[in-house]
């Protein structure tokens, strides 16, 4: 009979934990930038990378399709920051005009001579809007010819999907150049916001001055990015507990049973994906800004894996559990980064071994050995029965047997 | 037996005679394998229809062939009168049929309560932006689906196990979720692919009073079974299927007797 009382404990537990987690993510970059802006530029990755990890999460996770090439909507995201908050339309105008005059000089005609000369430059509150659009229709389009599959040829095309998207950004230089190929685009605008640059205004040192308060513009950025987190986190999770999220679990659970109930499975996956990609499609139009520079080499199958071990690692399906995963595969390598060097250099006076290699050794080792250890991820979700639903049903049990 | 089932028809409303389903000339191949050929059927509201046949006869193909989860060579199918094709199982849920599975299907890692309100999406409307915004009818739906799923969990008779993980319910407790699930979208024809299976006869008598609860509930069941025993008892009528076609259709009485019947089971000697 004291259960209520436990559940009131747990439940004020969890409220206690949620506030000093959200204490010490928003005390961090004070407490850190001093050390260096290094470890708050990490934390500003971290939490991009988290944003993609929650939008496979919706894919792998609820859904259940697997997705190795998720990075692809990423890279959407970030070329739509690079093609439309930079000088990079002037340029692809210039390049048609040299090779095709009479399409550039209609471009030139339809865009005007203002854009013709310094490209578009589209503010935060269009990007964002701009590249979840984009990477949700690319989302649709990628995943409407695999509808039919499932398991492993899913991950098999997904994957082929993914590296076709690269490849496409590495090759569409010529013959006219619109995304600079292998070179990437650079000088993408920083993000304002409400005429705040976060970069920092030109002159200023990189410093961010806001409400009588001066910050490094990588703490500027961190800030934003936690928002933006937040509020994926709370989609997910609405997400989540809705009749959308149940018809996904469904449709991981049993397609054949789901369609049975009334589910339109084809218009419930492609939702899916178009969820996933839009996640991502936001993450990388911040990541392009944040970095001012993109290129194909960021966008490679590897990524697409690292972000599928943070969802696994962390805990297939669950919220918690996969922003956890996501902060820990995106920041302990970078951690090693820093440490491995000084510490050989302390101990044997020279770098025995280098800190990439070791990097690589230290992920997979880690990889296998939480994937022995606790198979269903470093957080899953606690077992139904655990559930405050399932309390409640056994109370009442009791009562009508007592 | 005719004569109550036609009372019950009545009192439902159908006194124009509208077979609330009706098949005729469903054919279904396999390569060369014909697993149904011409295969008719009509039911009547508020009747308990049984489909029997040897192992392999082919009751399974209709029942996936009538659920839109096989796609016909040819047939009919007419759900009240209004003709449907069966070309997509969840087309066929929201006109109005649900089934189980002969090896069952739950959502094995969602809880009982989960697996019926799952059954309730068909019914319902909210999306994405109902989801994220909670709005009042977003909320409202929700708590109605909530409501309406732990009413049948208790109408099924498991109420008490609603936060258990489906797949570590007990076997007949597994088919009474599946019953649950179906119900949950609101059928006008609910069809159970051997429910019986696998019961004891303590579970068998339980799924028989549960049955027939939700026949009185306004229901029309189809089901495929093997133990005649229930089938012969429940069942207003019975059609009987052998390599694919009907070899026998009529009330239990007059089919247990039909000669056809006999052979089918027992060979042609006897």
């Amino acid at each position: 009979m004291n259960r209520p009382v436990a559940a009131g404990n747990t439940r004020r537990i969890r409220i206690a934990g949620l506030a000093a987690l959200v204490a010490v993510a928003l005390i961090f970059p004070f407490v850190a930038s001093p050390f260096g802006n290094s470890w708050v530029r990490i934390a500003d990755m971290a939490l991009l990378y988290i944003m993609l990890a929650l939008g496979l999460n919706i894919v792998v996770g609820f859904a259940g399709l697997l997705d190795l090439g998720y990075i692809a909507f990423y890279a959407i995201g970030a070329y739509t920051a690079g093609m439309f908050a930079s000088p990079q339309v002037a340029s692809v105008i210039e390049s048609f005009v040299n090779t095709y005059p009479a399409i550039g000089h209609f471009l030139i005609w339809l865009c005007g001579p203002e854009i013709a000369q310094n490209g578009i430059h589209l503010s935060l509150w269009m990007i964002v809007p701009l590249a979840a659009l984009l990477a949700g229709i690319f989302g649709v389009v990628l995943g409407a010819p695999t509808l039919r599959l499932r398991g492993d040829y899913l991950a098999i095309v997904t994957l082929g999907f993914g590296e076709i998207t690269r490849i496409f950004m590495n090759n569409l230089n010529g013959p006219v150049n619109i995304t600079n190929g292998p070179q990437g685009i650079d000088r993408i605008d920083p993000i304002r916001i409400f005429g705040l640059s976060l970069a920092g205004e030109p002159g200023s040192g990189s410093t961010v001055h806001l409400l009588g308060m001066s910050m490094p513009s990588v703490n500027a950025y961190y800030f934003l990015f936690l928002a933006q987190c937040a509020l994926i986190i709370f989609i997910s999770l609405r997400l989540q507990n809705s009749r959308l999220g149940r018809a996904w679990v469904a449709l991981r659970e049993d397609e054949t049973a789901a369609g049975a109930m009334g589910i339109n499975t084809r218009n419930v996956k492609l939702l899916a994906f178009a969820m996933g990609a839009t996640f991502g499609g936001v993450a990388g139009s911040m990541f392009g800004a944040f970095q001012g520079f993109v290129s194909p080499e960021s966008f490679t199958l590897t990524e697409s894996i690292a972000i599928l071990a943070m969802v696994v690692l962390g805990g297939i399906g669950h919220i918690p559990g996969v922003v956890l995963g996501g902060a820990l595969l995106a920041t302990l390598p970078e951690l090693l980064r820093h440490v491995v060097e000084p510490i050989q250099l302390e101990l044997f006076g020279k770098v025995w071994i280098d800190a990439e290699v070791l990097r690589q050794l230290l992920y997979g080792l880690a990889l296998i050995l939480v994937m022995l250890a606790r198979p269903a991820g470093l957080w899953p979700s606690s077992r139904p029965e655990n559930r405050p639903q399932a309390a409640l049903n056994q109370e009442a049990a009791d009562e009508t047997r007592a | 037996m005719t004569t109550e089932s036609e009372a019950r028809a009545a009192s439902q409303g159908n006194v124009d005679g509208i077979p609330l389903l009706k098949v005729s000339g469903a054919s279904k191949h396999f390569g060369g394998l014909q697993a149904l050929s011409d295969v008719g059927l009509e039911i009547q509201p508020g009747q308990i229809y049984g489909l029997i046949g040897p192992n392999g006869a082919g009751k399974t193909t209709l029942f996936n062939v009538i659920t839109g989860l096989y796609r016909p060579d040819a047939g009919l199918f007419e759900l009240r009168g209004v003709p449907y094709a069966p070309s997509a199982p969840h087309r066929v849920a929201k006109a109005g049929i649900a089934r189980t599975f002969q090896n069952i299907r739950l959502f094995g890692d969602m809880t009982a309560l989960e697996n019926v309100m799952v059954g309730r999406h068909v019914r319902t409307s909210q999306g994405v932006f109902g989801a994220v915004f909670k709005h009042r009818a977003a909320r409202a739906e929700e708590a109605a689906i909530c409501d309406r799923a732990q009413e049948l969990l208790e109408f099924a008779g498991i109420g008490h196990l609603a936060g258990r993980t489906a797949r570590h319910l007990s076997y007949g407790d597994q088919r009474r979720l599946e019953i649950a699930r179906a119900l949950a979208t609101d059928p006008l024809l609910l069809a159970l692919d051997e429910p019986a299976a696998g019961m004891n006869a303590t579970e068998k008598l339980g799924l028989r009073e549960l049955l027939l609860r939700i026949r009185d509930d306004g229901r029309t069941l189809l089901l495929i079974e093997h133990d005649v025993k229930l089938v012969m008892g429940l069942c207003d009528r019975i059609t009987v299927l052998d390599y694919g076609k009907v070899i026998a259709e009529g009330a239990p009485a007059a089919v247990q007797k039909d000669p056809a019947v006999i052979a089918a089971y027992l060979g042609a000697d006897h």
